[in-house]
């Protein structure tokens, strides 16, 4: 059965979250956008089961205005 | 009930009437640091001159959280059970992002040691304690003795001293600095001072109201009583809560210091106004460090050499590790026992120390203080997850909380042995009896013996109780071990079995600072 993990799963999160805002760091916002969109299909593809994509898009969604 | 400031008395010094002889130590600024400085010191036999420009404690409350490993090294300078016994101790961190509670941390989860994670108490508190020992220990404490000049020389230093009755000379071997994150004396040597400077303002306030907030700490993102802003409560002794409050870069400080606009404020914090301020100040942050913290006969401990933004305890409690670092390592050289090279050992592990803790407070610090574009978009949404997903909740960056590094020793070490007590590590602390293991090491290099212990002229040997929690920390699977302590009660080496020429090239290792 697939299945979202939304318990914390990394090592050192701190750490990806500085490299994560790095990666962005002298970038325009339309620049940051761009990233943003190819980190979440690389991401996408490595996650690979389509379910639980759905349930990540969800996951994302809910709450938001 | 507000600290009673009392001061102290200033001595027309000798040196205004006749040449004084070199001195071997001598500290500028009587904070935490420099007062524990001069103990320590003097616990390792070495005298030591303070000079201060002023002649009171802290005014106001300044550094209040006091680490574990702060309050080891404050209990082996004989003031660690007075700041217990005064502080408000405390180890629960709870982060809230509008009313809902996001993410807690508990910094001590398991019992067995003689220091809690962390003591709140005022800095003039911290400090009236130390005067105490240091002037019980013989400290010759100068107060309005400012340093107006630094001349070095090929092996000492020339202090040219301000007083009430005008200036004198003073010669030492070696200067310490421990004059503050502004240190006038790194500016008398022109030394840059590198790093960022954030654009955030916080007001910081001390008010002594009746409540019963629990002793832990609390910080909350836009809550509803401070808009869109951050907040922190933390508890101290003598009724006096410490508020901070972010303003932004856009707030004008000297509108923001009036106590019209901040009474509101903290109003809106607990619920009344039923409280007095006293005492508030506003600052910036930012994360610096000088490159080298020693300059030829000049060191650098503490704020001056490295200033971290607030928010992880990571100041005063870092300050407090530099000290414990060099104070074995200087009386050694000043008592001739090892080259003055040992010092690079002081400079390197203390430079790990302040990257680390620069890492982490600037990290804390972009959280909670986003630039706007995506930096702020994704603090957003780690709120915003925090709320409905446990994986976001770790990443809720509100400070984390100083602890002491591992020092990256290159000595001898058997990884089958705990990872916690691994060389670099401060000695895990166990139960003794009706004491600690903690109390017995310490002031001098020696050896842990589980099992055999080779015999090493002036290297004593102690054999803990081996209780389960011994066991667990010191032990793990293996049934012997041998640990090499060094003064700073850091582990310097171990082994499983070792020989005498082992544990002796690895004690002359240490010692010389080549590890």
């Amino acid at each position: 059965m697939s299945h979202l993990i939304t318990t914390p799963n990394m090592a050192d999160t701190d750490g990806f979250y500085a490299s994560l805002l790095a990666a962005h760091r002298g970038l325009t916002e339309a620049e940051s956008h761009a990233l943003n969109a190819r980190l979440v299909l690389v991401l996408a593809n490595h996650v690979g089961d389509r379910k639980v994509l759905e349930l990540a898009i969800a996951l994302a969604k809910d709450g938001a205005s | 009930m507000p600290y009673d400031y009392q001061p102290f008395d200033y001595v027309a010094p000798r040196g205004l009437t006749e040449a004084e002889p070199r001195h071997p130590v001598v500290i500028i600024g009587a904070g935490p640091i420099g007062l524990a400085m001069a103990v320590e010191l003097a616990n390792h036999g070495v005298a030591s001159v303070i000079l201060d420009d002023n002649n009171v404690v802290s005014v106001g409350s300044r550094a209040i959280c006091w680490s574990k490993r702060s309050l080891e090294v404050l209990d082996r300078l004989g003031v660690g059970e007075a700041c217990v016994a005064k502080g408000v101790t405390w180890r629960v961190g709870r982060t809230f992002h509008r009313e809902a509670e996001v993410f807690n941390f508990d910094l001590l989860p398991e019992d067995g040691h003689k220091m809690p994670a962390f003591v709140n108490l005022q800095q003039y508190w911290v400090e009236q304690y130390l005067v105490e020992r240091a002037q019980a220990v013989g400290t010759d404490l100068r107060w309005k003795n400012r340093v107006v000049g630094v001349e070095q020389h090929a092996d000492h230093a020339v202090l040219t001293v301000e007083t009430p009755d005008g200036e004198y000379q003073l010669a030492a071997d070696w200067v310490i600095a421990c004059d503050g994150a502004r240190s006038p004396v790194r500016g008398m040597l022109g030394l840059d001072f590198e790093g960022e400077l954030f654009e955030e303002r916080f007001l910081i306030a001390d008010i002594e109201m009746q409540a019963d907030f629990p002793s832990e700490r609390l910080f909350w993102f836009e809550p509803t009583f401070h808009n869109g802003q951050s907040a922190l409560l933390h508890k101290q002794p003598d009724n006096i809560y410490r508020i901070d409050l972010q303003l932004g870069w856009d707030s004008d400080p000297e509108v923001e210091k009036q106590p019209e606009r901040i009474i509101p404020r903290i109003a809106k914090v607990v619920g009344h106004s039923d409280f007095t301020l006293d005492w508030t100040s506003i600052y910036t942050f930012q994360c610096r460090r000088l490159r080298k913290f020693v300059q030829d006969r000049v060191i650098f401990v503490g704020d001056s050499a490295h200033i971290v933004s607030p928010f992880g305890a990571r100041g005063g409690n870092g300050g407090l590790q530099d000290v414990d670092a060099l104070g074995w390592r200087l009386a050694a050289v000043v008592k001739g026992q090892t080259p003055a090279t040992a010092l690079d050992a002081y400079d390197r592990e203390r430079s790990f120390g302040a990257d680390e803790n620069l890492m982490n407070s600037s990290r804390s610090t972009r959280f909670m203080s986003p630039a706007a574009g995506v930096e702020r978009l994704f603090r957003d949404a780690v709120l915003h997850l925090a709320a409905r997903a446990d994986f976001a909740r770790p990443m809720v960056n509100s400070g984390r909380l100083s602890k002491p590094c591992t020092y990256p020793l290159d000595a001898p070490d058997d990884p089958s042995l705990p990872d916690g007590a691994r060389p670099g590590s401060v000695a895990p602390d166990a139960p003794q009896g009706d004491g600690w293991l903690i109390d017995r090491l310490g002031g001098q290099f020696l050896l842990i013996a589980f099992g055999e212990a080779p015999e090493i002229p002036g290297l004593p040997v102690i054999r803990p109780q081996p209780n389960a929690l011994v066991i667990r920390r010191w032990l793990g699977s293996e049934v012997t071990g041998l640990y090499l302590i060094r003064p700073d009660q850091i582990v310097a080496a171990r082994w499983v079995q070792a020989t005498t020429e082992e544990i002796a090239a690895a004690l002359a290792a240490a010692q010389e600072g080549r590890t």
